[in-house]
């Protein structure tokens, strides 16, 4: 779909929940993925001036810049809540939220630094008594109190759904991905800082956190009495695992346990 | 007469011959006259004749079977049985000290590989206590029929259309009244997209609990999950929900457990629907990527009418495979090639028409749940791997069942 096939929205305010990424390879901050995926959606349903960004953390030098990222896709300003790393944003989150009136909140699914357990979307939708939907591929339309939302599921396949705003919605890898950041508007752009109210994070101070360690393979373990068990099982080429045969068959005949198969197991349509 | 020796050079061969389908049987009638190698004494001691053991090869030297196939007769037979199947160990918890919660997955209602690895897990911290079972929750409609071998106890299952289809909000009601019930120990979910990941970590929202995600590990107490997008690991103390990965833990191989199943709780509160499910979309088949496709229609050498196939790979709704000879000969783009040398696919059903199955394409096709074949040959290695094969004519059987579909699709149209 054309960007501009798509129509805008009227009086709609929408808010964007960003973080600040992690390059994969150089580990290097930027902008998130999954977020910039969700200001993209934000901003084909709506015009840049009714989005705002909204980012909860600390704002050093080098994370200011990844933050400008999400500025360079054509938005004016981007709010930082200030909160120290080891604080617990999402009372915070909700409070700004519930300051703002945005009505539709777009977040990725999770972050790429810190604890990324992808639970803010789902806190924040249980606070605010709003509903959540995730894993969205694209918003159809939005119509007054409701919007119809196409929800990506895994093997490529598309759910239609009917959300009531306000909603929280987070988007992953099946949204379209972000457009590229400019340069010139990252450097205009606003970062407005705004102090707030601080809650730390108690739970998790006990924790370790360590690089990522490789997990284990799995191992095929083979359970055998003998010797001989076990070299057939190291050895087994496929085997007729009690599969049924049919033989002699009409072709018609075939067709239809093939058929009977095949709906017993859903995916005729 | 009778110092005659009248060989019969065949059934020795037979004999010697240990893959020929009627070794036992010859082995079995030539037994028969053969001094026993172990017998009781008078004193009832155990006598051993070592030069009865085994039996003398094709040059000569005497060979001995230690895997106790070769001794001859049904023994032998029944023994090799009981070593095809080592008996799992039944256990039966009567009364539950506590449960430990898994709510799977279970798309199409059979457990999936990664339910089968939590309900491991869901095992180890059961076990880690006398009188521990694991209660697996689960909804929609239940077609799986070995969830004692995979180590569940007991069954809640929530059945009725209201739970099929995506109705988190119905879910998390009915999981607030199983913790009402039952007040488990521990829930376990997996984490997977749009499954367990979404489900769990709103009960832990709804419950107000943090729970550890991404978690791959449990020992001693502390389980350790990914963090960051999976650079970092973090190591807590176990809370109460969990949402573990794939391969958190070995599956249940040993032991039976009695899947019983118990009776929902009656009355849930009426939940608050703020999402409606309008249905699936159709999406294009041939537009999903071939690894990740869920219906796979896979054409072979077996096949001749090329536009019969393409029509029903169309008609089924399925993505289009091949299998190497299918590419070479140019009737399928490569990037269709199924198997080691192409694509790895994952697909749910993987109908093969006219394939007759190389080790690369069945390597291929290891993560498919069910193998449907067509083939004229039934002794091909495909129709040994299939769930179900049909031997007949490729391209007749795939007229006979585009017409069924299209048959069936009229009726309903008609009927509407």
């Amino acid at each position: 779909m054309r960007r501009e096939d798509i129509k805008q929205v009227q009086g709609l305010k929408v808010a964007a929940l960003v973080s600040v990424g992690r390059h994969p390879v150089t580990g290097r901050p930027r902008r998130a993925d999954f977020d910039a995926r969700a200001v993209e959606m934000g901003l084909s349903l709506v015009a840049p001036e009714n989005m705002s960004l909204l980012h909860a953390g600390e704002c050093s030098p080098e994370r200011e810049s990844a933050l400008r990222g999400y500025l360079g896709m054509g938005i004016g300003a981007l709010d930082v809540l200030d909160q120290p790393p080891e604080a617990d944003i999402v009372p915070a989150l909700e409070a700004r939220l519930r300051e703002m009136g945005a009505r539709l909140v777009l977040c990725g699914a999770r972050g790429e630094m810190g604890e990324a357990s992808g639970l803010v979307p789902f806190l924040l939708a249980e606070r605010l008594g709003w509903s959540l939907v995730s894993g969205l591929a694209q918003i159809e339309s939005v119509d007054g109190d409701s919007m119809t939302v196409l929800q990506a599921l895994p093997r490529g396949q598309r759910r239609r759904l009917k959300v009531r705003l306000p909603a929280v919605v987070t988007v992953d890898a099946a949204a379209q991905a972000a457009r590229q950041s400019a340069y010139g508007p990252a450097r205009r752009g606003e970062l407005r800082r705004i102090e707030g109210e601080v809650t730390p994070d108690a739970a998790a101070r006990d924790w370790n956190t360590a690089p990522a360690k490789k997990r284990p393979k799995r191992l095929k373990i083979v359970k055998a009495a003998s010797a001989r068990d076990r070299f057939k099982a190291a050895a087994a080429k496929a085997e007729g695992g009690g599969g049924q045969v049919l033989t002699g068959l009409s072709p018609q005949a075939g067709a239809e346990a093939i058929l009977k198969l095949l709906r017993e197991e859903g995916v005729l349509r | 007469m009778n110092d005659i020796v009248r060989r019969d050079p065949r059934s020795e061969w037979i004999a010697r011959n240990r893959l020929h389908p009627e070794h036992d049987a010859v082995l079995a009638r030539m037994g028969g006259g053969a001094p026993a190698a172990q017998w009781m004494g008078p004193n009832g001691v155990i006598r051993r004749d070592p030069h009865a053991v085994g039996f003398i090869g094709p040059n000569g030297i005497r060979r001995i079977d230690r895997s106790g196939a070769q001794s001859a007769g049904a023994g032998g037979a029944a023994r090799r049985e009981a070593a095809a199947a080592p008996a799992r160990r039944r256990v039966d918890i009567d009364t539950p000290a506590f449960f430990i919660a898994v709510v799977a997955d279970m798309p199409g209602g059979r457990l999936s590989a990664h339910d089968r690895d939590l309900l491991g897990l869901a095992r180890q911290l059961a076990d880690a206590e006398t009188d521990g079972a694991v209660l697996l929750v689960s909804f929609g409609d239940p077609r799986e029929t070995g969830l004692g071998e995979a180590g569940v106890d007991r069954v809640l299952n929530f059945a009725g259309e209201q739970f099929e289809g995506y109705a988190p909000e119905l879910r998390l009601t009915a999981l607030g009244g199983v913790e009402r019930q039952h007040a488990p120990r521990h829930w376990l979910f997996p984490d997977s997209p749009l499954g367990g990941a979404e489900l769990g970590r709103r009960f832990a929202a709804r419950l107000g609990e943090r729970p550890a995600t991404q978690v791959w590990q449990i020992a001693d107490g502390r389980c350790t999950g990914r963090g960051a997008a999976g650079a970092s690991d973090i190591t807590r103390e176990l809370p109460r929900i969990v949402l573990a990965l794939p391969e958190c833990a070995e599956p249940v191989a040993d032991t039976v457990h009695a899947a019983e199943a118990i009776a929902p709780p009656a009355a849930l509160p009426q939940a608050l629907r703020r999402v409606e499910d309008l249905g699936a979309v159709a999406v294009d088949p041939a537009g999903v990527a071939l690894a990740e496709a869920e219906f796979i229609l896979s054409a072979g050498n077996g096949i001749h009418d090329w536009d019969g196939f393409h029509q029903a790979a169309r008609v089924l709704g399925a993505t289009e495979g091949a299998s190497r000879v299918a590419v070479d000969n140019g009737f399928m783009p490569r990037h269709r090639q199924v198997g080691a040398t192409g694509t790895w696919v994952t697909a749910r059903v993987y109908l093969s028409a006219g394939i007759s199955g190389a080790v690369q394409h069945l390597q291929g096709i290891q993560q498919c749940d069910k193998v449907v074949a067509i083939n004229t040959d039934a002794g091909c290695d495909m129709v040994k791997r299939a769930d179900l094969a049909v031997i007949a004519d490729t391209g007749e059987v795939l007229a006979a069942l585009v017409e069924l579909v299209e048959g069936g699709r009229k009726e309903q149209r008609n009927a509407a």
